[in-house]
């Protein structure tokens, strides 16, 4: 095979999920009802999306993932090395989410705390960097978390989708896997799709520019590239998830790379919570693990804008079956839904103006 | 493992860390020196479940400084399944009333924000619904 697979990024050790926890907010804003604010005709990129209750953010979100992802991992708090959070809506400008959410859990300061962003792949990237944490030995568990409360700037096509939610991953060894991460490749170009200036609140972004050059290209070289190294193809896998800005993408994307609807319907969940940036594609693996059989393979690719992709292949061990049912599945959470209007929304995101 | 004893109490306002007697293994919440129950020396910590149900509550319309933003909202005496009596914030409600006996969750919220815009975020416990599955 000579140097094919070079790239790949390989641990010394073997590296896995020893346990995941998804976080969902409980209230909905449908898509057609901020069409109904702004007079808008056309398709609709979602169904509706996840808001964030007025006493939630970044930190209080992670707090409850984490703890999911610790009840099913089964440590004791106090074992972890790292607690790294991707997003690009931490509370704080200056002071990682990381802190709060470590003392929150009961993990003990002795660990390494980060906030990580690199836009809708701001969580994978955490996972990268936990992955490099245990599969050199300096660590035997990492925490990494994606999560976001997007906001779009009212009115913005973006206001449709950007939705509230996300993932806590804890990577341990190996052989305490309920999925083994059997490879990660991450790929990387300056492409200025969308982005957001310092102490701005809304992001902007290049209208046109955030599909072929800077979603599909990267989506594709990233699943093209990891598929190729392995040696596998899409009938290797029984599922697939992608980032997911719409439903519309991650099926092409999928699609291109040789995967059916069947194998990426269990983890689209854009339609119902919205996009969940740097939460969307890690919480879509979490539906799949709720429901994957040992043996099952499973491939990841995360999208960010800047912009670049993240690539896992996952493969699903026996201890699926025990620690699945220790917390709350991610349909539980998308099934606690309190629908609201586009007022009490403005009200919730602070997008109104108290003088 | 040596887990220093002022470190976990810092912790009761984010996750319900409180104490258990040595001497008559009553739970005690918030934690303090002495045990409410037999007077023994209390200093073993213990992580509270977080279950239980609603023993009274009251909405507040006009809430104090720090907490305008939040009103309406429900605070209610929350007996812990192992015995102690904490005043929290419900939160998560929807439009599901509140009664007496119905069964919550702790869950680490955002309390409030200490000077506005510029301030600290306060984090601690509140209450919501149980109904989500395993925790
Ligand atoms: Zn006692």
């Amino acid at each position: 095979m000579g140097n094919e697979n070079m790239h790949l990024l390989k641990t010394d050790r073997p590296v896995g999920v020893i346990g995941y926890g998804a976080y969902v907010p409980r209230y909905r804003l449908p898509a057609e009802e901020t069409a109904r604010v702004w007079a808008a005709k056309g398709g609709l990129p979602v169904k509706e999306k996840a808001v964030p209750g007025l006493d939630e953010d970044v930190i209080t979100m992670s707090i409850e993932a984490s703890r999911n992802a610790l009840a099913r991992a089964g440590i004791d708090p106090c074992e972890l090395r790292a607690v790294w959070i991707g997003s690009e809506s931490h509370p704080y400008a200056v002071k990682p989410s990381g802190t709060v959410v470590a003392e929150a859990i009961g993990a003990s300061r002795h660990i390494s705390a980060a906030d990580f962003q690199f836009a809708c792949k701001a969580g994978t990237e955490a996972i990268v960097s936990a992955m490099g944490m245990v599969g050199s030995g300096m660590g035997r568990y990492a925490l990494a978390i994606g999560m976001d409360t997007a906001q779009g700037r009212p009115g913005d096509q973006l206001e449709y989708t950007a939705g509230a939610g996300g993932a806590a991953y804890i990577l341990g060894p190996g052989e305490e896997a309920l999925a083994v991460i059997e490879a990660a490749y991450s790929y990387v170009s300056d492409t200025p799709d969308f982005w957001r200036r310092q102490y701005q609140k809304y992001p902007e972004h290049g209208q046109r520019f955030t599909g072929e050059p800077a979603y599909f290209k990267h989506i594709d070289e990233a699943g093209r590239y990891i598929l190729e190294a392995s040696g596998l193809s899409a009938a290797d896998f029984r599922y697939a998830v992608f980032h997911q800005p719409n439903a519309k993408f991650p099926q092409k994307a999928g699609k291109d790379l040789g995967f059916s609807d069947e194998q990426i319907k269990p983890g689209l969940l854009v339609p119902v919570i919205g996009n969940t940036y740097a939460g969307a594609a890690i919480i879509g693996l979490t539906a799949v693990l709720d429901i994957a059989q040992p043996g099952d393979r499973v491939l990841v690719v995360s999208f960010g804008s800047g912009a670049g992709s993240d690539a896992f292949i996952l493969r699903v061990t026996d201890l699926i079956d025990e620690r699945r049912a220790k917390a709350p599945s991610t349909q539980a959470y998308i099934a606690r839904r309190t629908q609201i209007d586009y007022a009490t929304y403005a009200r919730y995101r602070g997008k109104l103006d108290l003088g | 493992m040596e887990i220093p004893r002022h470190w976990r109490l810092k912790k009761q306002r984010y996750a319900l860390i409180g104490e258990v007697c040595p001497y008559c293994d009553g739970k005690i919440f918030p934690p303090r020196d002495v045990c409410p129950h037999c007077g023994g020396e209390a200093r073993n910590v213990y992580p509270f479940s977080g279950k239980g149900t609603v023993y009274s509550y009251t909405v507040m319309q006009d809430a104090p400084a720090g907490y305008e933003s939040q009103a309406p909202y429900t605070v209610a005496l929350v007996k812990l399944e192992e015995g102690p009596v904490v005043t929290a914030q419900l939160t998560d409600l929807g439009e599901q009333a509140v009664e007496i006996g119905m069964p919550v969750e702790m869950v680490t919220r955002k309390l409030r924000e200490d000077g506005g815009a510029k301030g600290m975020l306060i984090y601690g416990y509140k209450f919501r619904p149980v109904g989500l599955g395993p925790h």
